[in-house]
């Protein structure tokens, strides 16, 4: 293909700003002649992106596919990262908890909650107290599942509804703004999904000796689900918090949202010990967390006293409803003006 | 004798130089009113849609208003447009004119409280999705991808358009190498300079050859290298029958580029059309400015006859400076240094701009061009 350099000082008299310039046909530039900024378009290749210009037929699952396909581009660069913030919460929650205490003599026990259930009436009767790496298993779980869940999508999110707006990248992609609502939620989900998963070996080789958690699943099917529907409640929450939080206060939603969610989300104790303190244990029911630990204690350590496993399925159904339809009309709201 | 002044001497004067501020445009009978100089003036706002076979772009009465906390903000205020296939059309005007809210309306990214708006034959509000597959937009912003190299900004975006995999990377090359990106091929995009950036943008809404590319104020803060670098490649791009939104607040920009202008302010198009035809509709006028030491004592522009002048349009005194508007200009410069000696006047400095997009401009809205 020849190519043709365009002049870039062939403006006429006015120069650049010049009332003649730009209008008229460009010779072919000089050997000699300077590329100016070190670039001079060549008006051929420019003209032949319209004239060689491929035909793409964009339909909703291909442009869903390429999101998504994005979403694990960035997630494989961010691999390191990714990876880093998802093991050093549980791996120094066990090596203090289900290591350290047990060696200098403070290992932490759980026994009459565990034996008792008198709340929920399910099977939960063990023989004996509970190590607490045992405890600390599904609630570990679940708390990757919230983390991951805002990290993978609160905080990307509000990155792209700042200043520079660069969300307008993916909402001129030829899917509705609910799509790429979706979208988000999907990525979030796999993300928290794959940063939950990271925790199983974590909690399960690190302990002390005679400190090994005793889990035990016997519905894998359920354990699946349980996952999945937390992790699309948390990415669902996550799209929420990314759409109505003000960029400049989101370290409050550590203090507001993260911690409290997390301290008092059974993750470092089961619901049914909290009977001894009725009002928290029912106000804690708000708190999507309680549903995610007390679900994965069910197929986890199903030994352990734990919500009916309806309720848990019930509470992250509709959790996952009510925060994406929220969740999905204030991204709406946020990205057409 | 005339004197060509640059135009960064007339910026000095103040905006306070209004019509309102000075004389009264009742004063100068030949006063080009901002209505009348306006086409729309001639063939006023149908309540009908102009329908154009063809037509790229058309609007009907659009209007944005944003409901703030200090009252209802009209951003857009009913604007008209109707731009052929294959044309380069500018909408001109200073910052907060509405020229953004216009394109964020076309682009489906503003949703409009009133009137309508076509794009490719589609209507923007019933079909935003229809429309998005049709339009390339060129944010005013720079809205790359900041995760992704410049490659995959490109790959992705094609993928986004249904590309596969394959045909993707196919068309990221040839953009890549039409753009100069090649060395910054696996850059990430926030490692661009302010020209890469724009390019790589440009090139980003072209992967999937749209009918109509908008551009948001493509070259702005831009140095002046790299603006002449773009303007050759929309150039390029406009004759091979791209159609192109593009919004400016540099008015040489506009003249240099576009096949057709809007001129807006305050979300209205004062004038519209060629740049040959605006400056004719507004009266093709010379605008000659001088600037004394002393301030100009009242009643000197009636004093001195410069209203009755052959040629002159209307004339404006504001405190230590007169500014007078004609379509001859011959001689005017040296009658308003010797009006100001005979009252004592002692010249600072003058200036004369030709009949341009900025005297039309000044014409049209009786200020100073606020960019």
């Amino acid at each position: 293909m020849a190519t043709t350099a365009i002049q870039p000082g062939g403006r006429g008299p006015g120069g650049p700003g010049g009332p003649g310039g730009a209008r008229g046909p460009r010779g072919p530039v000089d050997a000699g002649q300077a590329d100016i900024g070190g670039y001079a378009p060549v008006a051929s290749s420019i003209a032949a992106l319209i004239t060689d210009a491929p035909q793409p037929q964009p339909t909703l699952a291909k442009t869903f596919a390429a999101m998504m396909a994005r979403e694990f581009r960035v997630l494989r660069r961010n691999a390191v990262s990714t990876f880093t913030r998802a093991v050093m919460q549980p791996l120094l929650f066990v090596f203090v908890f289900a290591y350290v205490f047990p060696k200098i003599g403070g290992g932490f026990m759980l026994g009459g909650a565990a034996h008792s259930n008198p709340v929920s009436g399910t099977a939960g009767a063990v023989s004996g107290s509970v190590n607490f790496a045992t405890i600390l298993v599904p609630g570990l779980v679940a708390s990757m599942l919230l983390m991951q869940g805002i990290f993978g999508v609160t905080f990307p999110l509000v990155m792209e509804f700042s200043w520079q707006r660069t969300i307008e990248d993916r909402a001129l992609a030829p899917v509705p703004i609910r799509v790429l609502a979706v979208q988000k939620i999907t990525a979030g989900a796999v993300q928290s999904f794959l940063g939950a998963c990271i925790v199983f070996p974590v909690v399960l080789f690190v302990h002390a000796a005679g400190q090994a958690p005793h889990v035990h699943v016997t519905n894998w099917f359920l354990l699946a689900l349980i996952m999945v529907s937390g992790a699309t409640l948390t990415a669902s929450l996550g799209l929420l918090l990314g759409t109505v939080m003000d960029p400049r206060k989101m370290q409050m939603m550590f203090a507001v949202i993260l911690l409290p969610a997390t301290m008092l989300g059974c993750v470092y104790y089961p619901w049914s010990a909290l009977h001894s303190i009725r009002w928290l244990q029912i106000l804690v029911l708000i708190n999507p967390m309680v549903y995610m630990s007390e679900g994965l204690r069910a197929v986890l350590t199903p030994s352990l006293g734990h919500m009916p496993l309806w309720a848990v399925l019930l509470a992250l159904l509709g959790g996952t409803v009510v925060f994406g339809f929220l969740g999905t009309r204030t991204f709406r709201n946020r990205v057409i003006n | 004798m005339t004197t060509e002044i640059p135009h960064a001497v007339t910026t000095e004067i103040p905006q306070a130089a209004t019509p309102q501020a000075t004389t009264p445009q009742a004063a100068t009978p030949q006063a080009i009113t901002p209505q009348a100089a306006t086409p729309h003036a001639a063939t006023p706002q149908a309540a009908t849609p102009r329908v154009t076979p063809g037509s790229a772009i058309r609007t009907q009465d659009l209007r944005k208003t944003y409901s703030t906390s200090r009252g209802n903000v009209e951003a857009v205020r009913g604007i008209d447009l109707d731009i052929p296939e294959g044309e380069f059309f500018g909408l001109l005007g200073p910052n907060g004119a509405g020229k953004s809210t216009t394109i964020g309306m076309l682009t489906t990214l503003i949703h409009p409280t009133g009137g309508k708006a076509w794009v490719a034959s589609t209507e923007v509000t019933k079909d935003p999705v229809a429309v998005k597959r049709r339009i390339g937009v060129v944010t005013q912003n720079n809205t790359l991808d900041m995760q992704l190299t410049v490659a995959e900004n490109l790959q992705f975006r094609s993928r986004f358009f249904g590309l596969p995999a394959r045909a993707a990377a196919r068309r990221a090359a040839q953009l890549i190498d039409a753009f100069g990106l090649g060395d910054r091929r696996n850059a990430m995009a926030d490692q661009l300079s302010g020209g890469q950036a724009r390019r790589l943008l440009i090139a980003r809404a072209l992967v999937h050859r749209p009918d109509v590319l908008f551009l948001d104020e493509p070259t702005a803060g831009l140095d002046p290298q790299t603006r002449v670098n773009l303007w050759d490649i929309l150039q390029v791009l406009h004759e091979q029958g791209q159609t192109i939104l593009l919004t400016t607040h540099y008015m040489e920009e506009a003249e240099a580029l576009c096949d057709r202008i809007a001129v807006v302010d305050h979300g209205k198009i004062l004038a519209e059309g060629t740049v040959d035809v605006l400056k004719e509709n507004a009266g093709a006028v010379t605008v000659v400015t001088v600037r004394y030491e002393e301030p100009v004592p009242s009643g000197l522009s009636e004093r001195s006859g410069l209203a009755g002048r052959p040629g002159v349009t209307k004339v404006e005194t504001d405190h230590d400076q007169i500014r007078v508007f004609s379509r001859d200009p011959e001689g005017l410069l040296g009658e308003l240094v010797e009006i100001g000696g005979r009252e004592g006047l002692h010249v600072r400095d003058a200036a004369q701009l030709k009949p341009s997009l900025e005297t039309v401009f000044l014409t049209l809205t009786g200020r100073e061009y606020r960019e």
